[in-house]
Formats: C-alpha cells, structure tokens, sequence
C-alpha cells in the first residue's frame, strides 16, 4: 500500500498553508507590482481632473488678423473625429464652436460693454462639467462622467438616441445625427472621412466633444489646443485642476476668469479669461 | 366532398412548390468560406489571441474591448504572449486584416450575421 505517514501528511499541510496564507506576500517580495499590473491597464490619467481655460484676449487677436476670423481650432476637431459639415444649422453637429458674447454669456447683461468684447465670437465646447447633468438623465448611462479624470464621455454603442441629454446641456454642448454622416453632401465634404484612425457615428445618436480622451490618452494635448499652438495663437490651455502648480491653476490665479451659467451648479471645467 | 380530385390535385401543386427549395438544395452544402490572409497578417504569423480562439469568439474579445476602452479607458490589451496591443478595431485588427471583402465579409455572409461595427467603424480602402 502506498500511503502517506502522520508525518509526510502535516509536511504537506504545513508547506500548502504557508504558501497559501503568503502567496500574495511572497508575490510582492519576489515580483512587486507584477501582480496588480497584470489585472489593469496602464494608468493613463488617474487622479486627474482636466480643464481649459480660453484667453479670449488671445483669440480675439487672432481673429482680428483673419478675414473671417480664425476657425483653425474647429477645423482641426472636426477633421480629426470625423464630423461632416451638413450646410445646415438645424443638422449641425457642434464639438467646438464659435457663438457670439451675449449668447455664450447670458446672464453677464451689460448694455454699456466695451466694444472689445460685445458681439465677439466666444469659443464654446463640453464644459465637462464637474456636475454634469446631461449624465443624470442619460437613462442607459450611454454618458457618463469618467471617475479618473472627469471626462465627461459618450459612450456610442450604447446611445439609443432619446435625446434627454440634449435637453438636459445648459450650454447646447450636444448634437443629433438626424441623418447618417457618411451621406453629408459630397461636395461640403470632399475627403470625408476625414481621420481613418477614429470611428464615425451612425444615424440616430448624441455626439459632443470627448476632450480628446484617445489623444490625451497618448499623452498628447486636445486638437483645438494642438492647433492653436501651431498658428502661434497659444489661446487654449489644457491642464490639470486637481494639481495646485499645473498651466492652468497658475492661469487661474493670475487671471481673472469666469465660467459660463455657474449659477446652475453644473461646475464647468472650461474657463474664460475675458 | 365536391370537386375533390381538383382539391387534391391543387393541395399537391401547392406542397410541392412549398418544398420546391428543399428539393432543389438536397445533397448540396454551401460552400464553407475560405477566409485570406494578407501579406502583412501572414508575415505577422500570431493575433492578439490564439487562432482558433479568435476565429469562434472574436466578437467576444471585441465587445470586451469596446467596453473596457470606452467605459474603463483601458487602451491597452496584453496577449498570453505577453505582447502589448493598443486595442482598436480599426487602428489594429484592420491595419492587418485590410480586406474586408476576402476576410470578414465571408463568413459573415456564410453564417448569416450582420454585424453593425461597420456603421461608424470605416473599413480600410481596398484595391479593387
């Protein structure tokens, strides 16, 4: 008979429980991190919170030295994310745009405002809102707010088109593809699809801007940002709130900046140095 | 029963050509597909996973891409092989798998599904 004795057997035990109870232990010594690596990703902005702030004295500059002002921001958005021009307001799809003062600033009325800033193009996207109240009415949390960063995102695969979200902006950040994008008039889209690397969306869903998620999830800046640096403009900045010495908490304690509508408790992410 | 030959008679023409595609097809298997590879995918000789695994469950490893990148941000997938794999249907399946119409397409049509990646995925250009 082939058995195990009193001793062989509280051998065993003994070594299974030790290496049972110092498994995890034994792991950290031997191979530290190798064990928590291996059951996520790299973290890529954990613990952030990301912002813009617009110098609008910047922008304006620039879009004085332009015959059409400057669109190099909204251009290089829509190229790179693939959003068609449909040649109609009613149909189109905004990420970053341009509205004038009054309408970005409703609620800053001033009927003597100097002329600098009165009827001039302000640039609007996503506040990314800090509160967001497009994600608590999202009812298949197609949106919803990234807990590592606060990217406020769309998820499109899971978007049903109701259009709650829309009606929920304060800052009519959102837009519905009334129509399949890839049927946007030819001749407004020549070379569309403009980015073979990023997805379009289909008929029937909710777009807005994502901050760049893919980009800065390269370590790279947001387009717009990328593209006002290029022409030289510098008016956008990109940065962290959550760190007391980034660009834009420095901007923010030199500058003095407001948001838009902060009285509906939304916390924007995007700041305006007027 | 009045006029019960014609019935009859009728009620035959009418099974018959209710099972007139059956007939037609008896004994004939639709041809299984024979997916291509190209160059750059044979050259590469390994996928993100297994062969076999991702010929049955591609779809699969894609939902759980989709999900873990879009919802979790997690951008990045690493093989049993320990391989790092930037996870995107078109910016890495496609860039080796660039023939849609000789690849994907196939057994798709062959098993009759219909997926709907390609309503805003864009399917690499493919040389006619």
């Amino acid at each position: 008979m082939m058995g195990v004795d009193r001793r062989e057997f509280l051998k065993i035990t003994g070594y299974a429980a030790l290496f049972g109870l110092g498994g995890k232990a034994a792991m950290d010594i031997f191979a530290p991190g190798e064990l928590e690596a291996s059951m996520q990703g790299p973290p890529l902005t954990e613990g952030k919170r990301w912002a813009m702030v617009i110098d609008m004295g910047k922008c304006l500059e620039q879009q004085a030295k332009g015959k059409d002002g400057c669109k190099a921001c909204t251009e290089a958005c829509h190229r790179v994310h693939n959003v068609p021009d449909w040649g109609n307001p009613k149909h189109a799809i905004k990420w970053i745009w341009q509205d004038k003062y009054e309408h970005a600033f409703p609620d800053q009325p001033n009927p003597f405002m100097t002329e600098s800033v009165r009827h001039q193009p302000v640039i609007l996207l996503c506040n990314h809102c800090f509160n967001p109240p497009c994600v608590r009415v999202c009812p298949t949390k197609a949106t919803f707010k990234r807990e590592s960063d606060g990217i406020v995102m769309m998820d499109m695969h899971r978007c049903i088109g109701c259009r709650f979200c829309m009606a929920a902006c304060p800052y009519g950040s959102r837009s519905f593809n009334w129509g399949n994008p890839r049927k946007a008039p030819k001749d407004l889209n020549p070379d569309y699809p403009t980015n073979r690397d990023y997805p379009e969306r289909s008929k029937g869903v909710v777009e807005k801007c994502n901050f760049c998620a893919e980009l800065i999830a390269k370590g790279e800046l947001p387009a717009c940002v990328q593209e006002c640096d290029k022409i030289g403009a510098h008016a956008l900045t990109f940065g962290d709130l959550n760190d007391p010495e980034s660009n834009v908490r420095t901007l923010l304690q030199e500058h003095y900046t407001i948001r838009r509508k902060p009285e509906l408790g939304t916390e924007p992410n995007i700041f305006y140095i007027i | 029963m009045y006029d019960g030959g014609k019935i009859i008679i009728g009620l035959i023409i009418g099974l018959g050509l209710l099972l007139s595609p059956f007939f037609y097809n008896a004994g004939k298997a639709a041809k299984a597909p024979d997916p291509e590879l190209t160059q750059k995918a044979k050259e590469a000789k390994v996928c993100v996973a297994p062969t076999t695994y991702m010929r049955e469950s591609h779809f699969t490893l894609l939902d759980e891409w989709r999900h873990t990148v879009v919802r979790d941000g997690e951008r990045y997938y690493t093989s049993d092989d320990g391989k790092k794999y930037y996870k995107g249907l078109q910016t890495t399946c496609l860039d080796c798998h660039s023939n849609y119409s000789k690849f994907c397409e196939l057994c798709h049509n062959y098993v009759d599904v219909d997926p709907y990646c390609w309503d805003c995925h864009i399917l690499p250009e493919e040389k006619k």
